[in-house]
């Protein structure tokens, strides 16, 4: 279980998170919603140590994850970051396999490369892609070794980073489908953020959204479209009229 | 008040430059702890040596000659005006181990090395695969930084040792060649000449110049801002603190050896 309390993150003048309260439970996938530029990066980042946090608590299983043993808590993480952010100058079947290559989770050679074209096959890609390097495939493939690479360690707890940016919509539908498929059968606690509604409604049980450094409204995400938040429902409905103020 | 103001602005500008050189000495000091803690990478320590030692040789060795052969030109046309042509040989080899060899082949490889470890670094930063190495339980100051400061450390002397003897070699065809000296003799005062403390110097410079360059290249890149524009200043950046970081280390080392 992971619970954000009070979280506030500011860089310099600028305050990005006000005071977050959020709580997602085991096994359960969360969807963060909300405009650009309100924070939902600088909110995952925070939980996974890339950015600290100016205050406030970010509970996993009820300790602070700022007093647990770094190694053994990023070895709980799995990340599909929004641009692949595979690493180029390895071919695929290593970007998969990293993590069992060296440190606390390290396989022998052959075991890893066993398991990173088993992932691969897993979402979708054939295994003569193994040996190829990122640059040579396409976005929604770079996308498929991401989602490898965040699931290759069995993480407990997996976040994507704008999983459908970029991709066309069929594309982004797979990778959608491939998602959900693979957070319930790995039973893995999820959360994801995005602003691509058709996510929203494939990948998530409950949804938050956040707006002006607060989380505005959570709720199961069968709940979304009778929420009654002038906010949310300007949001999911893609209106330029509402009390959320569009830049022109 | 307005009188006040260009010394306020000096008073920034130096507070501004002791931060940098904290920043840079935290970044240093971090990375060299990373010596003494595993894990260790040894195949990107591998590779870094490949990368900066045996991939530079030819622009090390070509640079070297050619400025060892227009040294030796210097040296002759200029001692003719007192009849001191014959020192040629000498001058050569003590130009070339003490200073130009060293320094040369730093700002050869802060050209070459620093500013492809700063673009590298920088674009791994810019598209979030530092961040993704750091959510693998990788340290990048250990996988990325470490590896490449370490590699250039140890190799760099070694390419200043090639530099050095590629220099008087570079010098001694042009002295046997176009100005008439023999041979044997030109490489015997060559030899004669050098002491010991030459050439150890020259190698301590090159370790000192192999760690900057690195360094320069990995702190810039690791601190890039976003987006081309933050690679291509982060690239500049890291270039031009090298190679004027090597020219004053060049200047304290070159005192701290050889001043009476």
């Amino acid at each position: 279980m992971i619970e954000l309390v009070d979280l506030h993150k500011s860089f310099g003048d600028k305050v990005v998170l006000d005071g977050v309260n959020l709580s997602i439970a085991k096994g359960e996938s969360m969807v963060i919603i909300g405009g650009s530029g309100t924070g939902k990066s600088v909110l995952l980042k925070c939980i996974l140590g890339l950015i600290k946090p100016t205050s406030g608590q970010i509970l996993l299983d009820g300790q602070n994850v700022e007093r647990v043993e770094r190694d053994a808590f990023l070895a709980r993480f799995g990340m599909l970051f929004q641009g692949g952010a595979l690493f180029d100058s390895l071919p695929v079947w290593q970007n998969v396999a990293f993590r069992l290559l060296r440190g606390s989770l390290k396989r022998p050679r052959q075991e890893a490369r066993a398991i990173a074209i088993e992932k691969l096959r897993r979402v979708g890609l054939k295994p003569d892609v193994a040996d190829l390097y990122p640059a040579e495939l396409s976005g929604g493939m770079q996308k498929r070794v991401g989602l490898a690479r965040a699931i290759a360690a069995e993480p407990e707890i997996i976040f994507f980073d704008e999983p459908t940016t970029g991709l066309d919509p069929i594309m982004a539908g797979v990778i959608n489908e491939l998602i959900r498929e693979i957070v319930t059968e790995m039973g893995a606690t999820a959360m994801t953020i995005t602003h691509d509604m058709t996510s929203v409604r494939a990948i998530a049980d409950k949804v938050a959204m956040l707006h002006g450094g607060v989380i505005r409204w959570t709720g199961p995400v069968e709940q979304m479209d009778n929420s009654g938040d002038p906010y949310l429902d300007q949001f999911i409905h893609g209106r330029a009229e509402g009390p959320i103020e569009a830049v022109r | 008040m307005t009188a006040l103001k260009p010394l306020a602005a000096l008073g920034h500008a130096i507070l501004q430059l002791l931060a940098a050189i904290g920043r840079v000495a935290i970044f240093a000091a971090t990375s060299a702890s990373h010596v003494v803690r595993p894990p260790f990478y040894i195949k990107e320590f591998a590779y870094s040596l490949m990368a900066i030692g045996y991939f530079s040789l030819p622009v090390v060795g070509m640079t070297a000659f050619f400025t060892g052969g227009a040294l030796a030109l210097q040296i002759y046309s200029g001692g003719a005006r007192f009849s001191a042509e014959a020192v040629v040989p000498q001058i050569v080899a003590i130009g070339m181990v003490r200073e130009l060899g060293p320094v040369l082949v730093g700002l050869m490889i802060a050209a070459r090395v620093t500013s492809s470890i700063a673009a590298e670094i920088a674009t791994m930063k810019v598209t979030e695969q530092i961040d993704a190495l750091v959510t693998l339980s990788t340290n990048p100051a250990k996988y990325l930084t470490l590896p490449r400061v370490l590699a250039a450390t140890l190799v760099v002397p070694l390419l200043v040792g090639i530099g050095d003897i590629i220099g008087v070699a570079g010098g001694f065809a042009v002295g046997v060649g176009q100005l008439g000296f023999n041979p044997a003799t030109y490489l015997r005062n060559t030899v004669e000449f050098l002491e010991f403390s030459d050439i150890s110097s020259s190698l301590m410079k090159g370790a000192v110049f192999g760690f900057i360059a690195a360094m320069m290249g990995c702190y810039y890149g690791m601190n890039s801002g976003r987006g081309a524009q933050g690679v291509g200043k982060a690239t500049k950046s890291s270039v031009e603190a090298a190679a004027v970081l090597i020219l004053a280390a060049n200047f304290l080392l070159t005192n701290l050896f050889f001043s009476a």
